[in-house]
């Protein structure tokens, strides 16, 4: 916690940008900042404790998982691939060797697929992310405006198609829609293509981030963009219904809330044109919860990817996870935790972060 | 110039609220308008601003020099809200908006009302938080309303009704929500405000006290009609409503 200053050296954040080289006169967006990311490394450290404990505890034997029947008869071959493995050395000292890894970038070879787990995610984080992150977009922009429009012609016919529309989003399980959208759109009316990442007819385009819509951007391949997209846009609708729906919800409250606050009366007693009351002084104060809510929504968009990506054969980590937790392929399920807790990590720095740029009290206390 | 308040009807789900309000405020003169909660004072001041809450039917005339405001378009009328007509609210701890810089709140209606660029605008700002006394104008326009005390947020807010250089000022409860030690302040700045710009003030208040350190003239409202109006010595002395008279009798510590 900050000591208040007295008025005249300022809590302005200008004030203090300007004179970089006194002590402790970095900006509060700065300051707000450092702390976050400090916390944000010590979660970080967590979160390599409990997956790897967790990844211990599991019942079940990786030898057994992995090895032959006949090479299960064989103590030698049991002891020798052990060893390989690291698995005959102690727990506490099996933890060091994998933080040791972790911080290397290295995360171990994967029991099934014999190769670095590292170069195993790099191929599927990216297809997840592409799909989550199409999906926690269109979540936020469609889910936002439904909620505005629901708020502001409240218990008209709009809001209530609204009402069940981000009701239905909500209660409908995801498995469920992702083989009827499936089955319809694609099998049915054959207006989607079916699953992968492309058509199998295209070579993915060159690798810069992995994301092929963004890659094939950026290479001017116009027609594999547009199959990228094309082979997104279904799976990443099923997904973003449930958040939509949620976010719908969310957002309605949260702008009836700030519609009824003095500050909006004030504002519009200063005739601002409508446009900057909605805006600055409902929506922007409005979106605090909200942002809260879409950071807990990639959460659940993230274990929803598992079962989509299963429907649409989308090669991401929800199917490697799945895989790896079915052959008990341990080094490769770490992984898988690593990177969802890392990347729920970088989701909370983001809300938290957001916070701070929309509310200055949060980053002035 | 004039505010004239005449048969002003507003009913809310049915319910009438206002039942026929008739009220004149005049340049450089505080008009104080009394009476219990419910009565119907913060709806004539709302009414005037069109503010009254969704689906409220308004009947009556507010006229505004030659111009009826009851008969103007939105968009008329929100140039006329900020910009001739400017309100203070109750409680400067809600009425400011908690995430923009006191200097965006000063300038950002000026820019709108008074066509001024940035600079124009707070240069404009710094004057008018001098002229409210908040002290280090400059520098505050930077800092965020949480972090000023009760007392200046309401001067602040003040500041920010003044800022397009209305004619008309409506003041609702502007001392209520303030410690008692700097509502004197608030009343004494209105006043000089009052008569150094040559503002109409209305000044909605259920507190007699306030009304009798500052206002002109005194209408005293009960159930939706004004029910005694004069000049400040004659109603606070003199009521010839039993109202009024009930009204000041349960003042603590008074008795006429």
């Amino acid at each position: 916690m900050s000591i208040k200053r007295p008025p005249a050296t300022g809590d302005d954040p200008k004030a203090a940008r300007r004179e970089p080289g006194r002590r402790g006169a970095r900006s509060p967006l700065a300051r707000f900042l450092v702390r976050r990311v400090l916390t944000a490394l010590l979660l970080a450290v967590g979160i390599t404790l409990v997956t790897f404990v967790l990844t211990n505890l599991v019942p079940g034997d990786p030898v057994a998982a992995n090895l032959g029947q006949r090479a299960l008869g064989d103590p030698a071959i049991v002891a020798q691939w052990r060893t390989e493995h690291g698995l005959d050395k102690p727990l506490p000292e099996q933890y060091l060797l994998h933080l040791r890894g972790v911080v290397q970038g290295d995360l171990g070879t994967s029991q099934q697929s014999h190769r670095p787990v590292m170069d195993d995610l790099a191929d599927s984080v990216p297809a997840t992310l592409e799909l989550a992150g199409a999906a926690i977009l269109v979540s936020i922009v469609v889910g936002v405006a439904f909620g505005v429009v629901a708020a502001l012609r409240r218990d008209r016919l709009s809001d209530h198609v609204l009402r069940v529309l981000s009701l239905f989003g909500i209660s409908v399980p995801t498995f469920w829609l992702a083989l009827t959208a499936f089955y319809v759109l694609f099998y049915r009316l054959q207006i989607a293509p079916g699953s992968g990442r492309i058509d199998p007819g295209l070579t993915p385009p060159p690798h810069v981030t992995g994301l092929y819509t963004l890659d094939a951007a950026l290479a001017g391949q116009w027609d594999v963009f547009s199959s990228a997209v094309g082979h997104l846009a279904t799976p990443a609708l099923v997904l973003a219904l449930y958040t939509i729906g949620l976010l719908t919800r969310f957002t309605r409250s949260a702008v009836l809330e700030v519609l009824g606050q003095d500050h909006v009366r004030a504002g519009r007693a200063k005739g601002l044109p409508p446009r900057v009351i909605l805006f600055r002084y409902v929506l922007r104060p409005a979106l605090v919860p909200v942002i809260t809510v879409a950071g807990l929504a990639f959460g659940s968009l993230l274990s929803g990817t598992v079962l989509v990506e299963a429907i649409f054969a989308w090669p991401g980590v929800g199917q490697y996870a799945y895989k790896s937790a079915t052959t008990l392929d341990l080094p490769a399920v770490m992984g898988v935790g690593l990177v969802v807790g890392g990347v729920y990590l970088v989701i909370n720095l983001i809300v938290d972060v957001l916070y701070g740029v929309i509310d200055p009290r949060v980053r002035l206390s | 110039m004039t505010l004239a308040i005449s048969d002003l009807k507003v009913s809310l789900g049915g319910k009438e609220v206002l039942r026929g309000v008739d009220l004149e405020l005049r340049a450089g003169r505080v008009h104080g308008l009394a009476g219990e909660s419910g009565s119907g004072k913060t709806m004539t001041g709302l009414a005037v601003l069109g503010l009254l809450p969704h689906g409220a039917r308004v009947s009556g005339r507010i006229t505004l020099g030659e111009r009826d405001l009851l008969a103007m378009t939105p968009r008329q009328l929100n140039a006329v809200r900020g910009g001739e007509v400017a309100m203070v609210f109750q409680d400067p701890a809600t009425s400011l908006h908690p995430m923009l810089t006191i200097g965006r709140q000063l300038t950002e209606h000026m820019r709108h009302h008074l066509r001024l660029d940035r600079r124009q605008a707070q240069a404009r700002a710094a004057d008018l938080l001098r002229q409210v006394r908040i002290p280090g104008a400059e520098e505050a326009l930077g800092r965020y309303p949480h972090q000023f005390s009760g007392g200046m947020r309401q001067r602040i807010a003040i500041a920010v009704a003044l800022a397009c250089s209305p004619k008309v000022l409506i003041a609702d409860e502007p001392t209520t929500a303030l410690d008692v030690t700097v509502q004197a302040g608030i009343l004494r700045l209105l006043r000089g405000l009052c008569d150094d710009l040559d503002l109409a003030v209305l000044l909605v208040t259920h507190d007699l006290g306030v009304m009798s350190a500052v206002a002109d003239e005194v209408s005293v409202m009960r159930d939706g009609v004004v029910v005694e109006t004069g000049p400040r010595a004659q109603v606070l002395r003199d009521p010839a409503h039993p109202y009024t008279r009930a009204l000041l009798d349960s003042l603590p510590g008074e008795t006429s």
